[in-house]
């Protein structure tokens, strides 16, 4: 189960015979993902090789879905291609099997693009974007899973504890604290720090509320805008799993971006302390250091009577 | 990327916008040339530095640090004005509350004509990230700040979503110039700009452009009389023309420095150094030193896929800050291999002799190995199992020593 991605999802690589794509894709595929192929435009026809497999390339999205019937597509193209990607990915599997899965890793995309880009995904019904700038998603299994992305496979195990995070290394350090208490994760989704992006943490609370396999959920934000906040309300309303968390950037100084495009405090808004306040006020309960992240989920999966 | 006022006064008077003549200086002989040339009546003196508040700021001598003169923007009635207000503000220091403490030098002057003002209003275009779309604000408070109306008559702005696959629809700013109370020849007047700048923030890839005033005048013209303009760094590739009016000045050379190297920097004034790769790591790494009782003295994002030059290149950029007494690395190793990590620290100390107290914490892809590599260095490098660790141990070692 999981949520969004099978652990047997078939995947499509757009950019694969570029340098990130045909690496990452590589990794992919060693973890256990069912990488079916790739788009590069003006190289359909070859093949890339990636290791154990070697993976055909189209010229364009409707040609590979029509000939794989991939679940879901990665996209590695450079930032000034990325919003046409996203467009074509979603067209491409609206018209052929009519849903997808769209994952942009790529960072850097004009955020005018991921405006026009969020746009059109989100007038189509079926179709779900996940990043830009994001680590991707992953759902391990029993032996491999699928990974979507960049994150490091080997750190994942398949259990009951859904991730979600705004940030790539500071996922990859809550996974390994819930690896810590001896929990596993039943899906991992990075949702990226741009402005402007497909997925947001109300989306992926909905899906792990739902989710058989999920019991509890850890959520990562960070400052800039007011996602947490948004996301706390929701859950106060509606969520019956527990939800444990973390905020960067308490120190973090206003008007400064930090690293990630979205993550500044503008205009008095979007500070660590607010967001931690509200998700507090929602029943969140956040951790002050991420070392803390793993006591945090062990003592609310205790109170919730899981341990 | 910010620019100055009068570059985008430029770039507003080439899109058609309606803006006052004026003229961009930069000693005392142009601002007199330029009153002169704008027919020697009433010019708005402007000093030009990138942060806001600059009407309410205060300069500053830059030798001995005495005060000069109150308010950046100065309004002259004659030529003696124009020639005491130029000499106050040029090669001076303005402070603002959007500078910190330190202020800006001052090295542009933008002379601009006068207008006479029947009201001021307030007028931005950004991008709302929770709708993401961009949005229009507008407040018939204008001159003020604006983030006092918000807080405290948050029904006094004005604020219109426009649809990116729909453009600006004309009911719209129509719509708008009716809430702001204007009417006539003033609706047709603002209509035509609130497009024109709409238009301008979309085909230029703004992040921001704000006017704090826009005017309505006494003869019912709309002024732009403010031009505050950002861009989206991430689509700086398709406007060369803009990416020339970058005034690389009005920005922390160390920041800069960082950018060209693939780092992402920001220098804070705590003593602890860090170097962190990822975002969301690298502020959570300071957040927990700050936990732990000491103070981070810059965020670093090494990124994703640092190399050794890359490693070497930011601990070059810490140890410049001459306030850094001690450096916590945190690396969780994703595509980036730990014994790679470690590799590079340890290039990195011998070659900057690093003398200030190191801490290292490798967990990740081949962690045994990085922290291995570090044991059998000899080199007087701490490690750290986890982040809260790290921490505590670099503060120890920093405070040790003062």
């Amino acid at each position: 189960m999981g949520i969004w991605i099978g652990e047997d999802a078939k995947v499509l690589v757009q950019g694969i015979t570029g340098n990130q794509g045909t690496f990452h894709a590589t990794k992919m595929v060693e973890y256990g993902t069912d990488i079916v192929g790739g788009v590069t435009p003006r190289k359909g026809g070859q093949t890339v090789d990636l290791g154990s497999i070697q993976a055909p390339v189209w010229d364009t999205m409707v040609e590979a879905i029509e000939a794989t019937d991939a679940d879901a597509s990665v996209i590695y193209v450079p930032p000034r291609f990325a919003g046409a990607a996203i467009i074509e990915a979603a067209d491409a599997f609206t018209q052929v099997r009519g849903n997808g899965v769209i994952v942009c890793i790529t960072e850097g995309v004009p955020t005018l693009d991921m405006v026009k880009a969020v746009d059109h995904v989100s007038s189509i019904d079926g179709i779900r974007l996940i990043g830009p700038n994001c680590p991707g998603i992953i759902t391990p299994g029993e032996n491999g899973g699928s990974k979507i992305g960049i994150m490091p496979g080997h750190i994942h195990a398949k259990g009951r504890i859904g991730v979600i995070s705004k940030s790539g290394t500071l996922t990859y350090e809550a996974v390994a604290q819930t690896m810590s208490i001896d929990e596993g994760q039943s899906t991992c989704i990075g949702i990226g720090g741009d402005p402007v992006n497909g997925t947001g943490f109300i989306d992926c609370l909905s899906a792990f509320e739902d989710d058989e396999q999920t019991v509890a959920v850890v959520m990562i934000g960070e400052i800039g805008g007011t996602a947490e906040e948004e996301a706390a309300a929701w859950v106060a309303e509606n969520m019956s799993k527990p939800v444990v968390g973390f905020v960067a950037g308490m120190t973090a100084p206003p008007g400064k971006r930090m690293g990630h495009a979205g993550a500044i405090i503008s205009g008095g808004k979007g500070t660590a302390a607010e967001k931690v306040a509200a998700m507090e006020a929602a029943g969140i309960r956040c951790a002050n250091d991420p070392s803390e992240i793993g006591a945090v989920l062990l003592e609310s999966l205790k109170a919730a009577g899981l341990r | 990327m910010n620019i100055h006022e009068y570059q985008g006064k430029q770039l507003f008077r080439d899109a058609g916008l309606s803006v006052q003549d004026g003229m961009h200086c930069t000693s005392v002989e142009q601002a007199l040339a330029a009153y002169d040339a704008l027919g020697g009546d009433v010019v708005a003196v402007k000093s030009q530095i990138h942060a806001g508040g600059r009407g309410k700021g205060s300069l500053y001598d830059t030798d001995n640090g005495d005060l000069v003169m109150e308010g950046g923007v100065k309004i002259a009635f004659s030529r003696e004005d124009v020639e005491n207000y130029a000499r106050n503000i040029l090669g001076n220091i303005l402070v603002t509350k959007q500078t910190g403490v330190d202020g800006k030098i001052v090295n542009n002057l933008y002379v601009e004509g006068g207008c006479k003002i029947a009201h001021e209003y307030y007028l931005a275009i950004l991008i709302d990230r929770e709708e993401k779309m961009p949005l229009i604000m507008a407040s018939c408070e204008g001159g003020m700040d604006i983030e006092e109306v918000a807080e405290k008559t948050p029904e006094a702005i004005f604020r219109i979503h426009v649809d990116p696959s729909d453009g600006l629809l004309l009911e719209q700013a129509e719509g708008l110039a009716n809430s702001l109370g204007l009417s006539g020849a003033a609706t047709d007047s603002f209509v035509e700009n609130i497009t024109g700048l709409f238009n301008f923030f979309v085909s230029n890839d703004c992040a921001m452009v704000e006017i704090n005033p826009m005017v309505r005048t006494e003869d019912n013209r709309i002024v732009l009389l403010d031009a505050k303009v950002g861009f989206d760094d991430n689509a700086l590739f398709r406007h060369p023309e803009i990416v020339k009016l970058r005034d690389i000045s009005e920005e922390e050379p160390t920041e800069v420095r960082a950018k060209a190297a693939g780092l992402s920097y920001v220098k804070l004034d705590g003593n602890i150094g860090c170097l962190v790769n990822g975002a969301g790591l690298a502020m959570a790494t300071m957040d927990v030193i700050k936990l732990y009782g000491g103070e981070p003295a810059n965020f670093l994002d090494v990124g994703g896929g640092a190399n050794e030059e890359q490693v070497t290149t930011a601990f070059g950029i810490i140890m410049e800050d001459p306030n850094v007494k001690g450096i916590l690395v945190n690396i969780f190793g994703g595509i980036m291999r730990c014994d790679i990590i470690a590799r590079g620290v340890i290039a990195a100390t011998q070659a900057l002799s690093l003398e200030d107290p190191l801490v290292v914490r490798l967990v990740g892809t081949n962690f045994e190995e990085g922290r291995r590599i570090l044991a059998e260095s000899g080199l007087n490098i701490h490690t750290a199992e986890t982040l809260a660790e790290g921490a505590q141990k670099i503060v120890e070692l920093v405070g040790g020593e003062q």
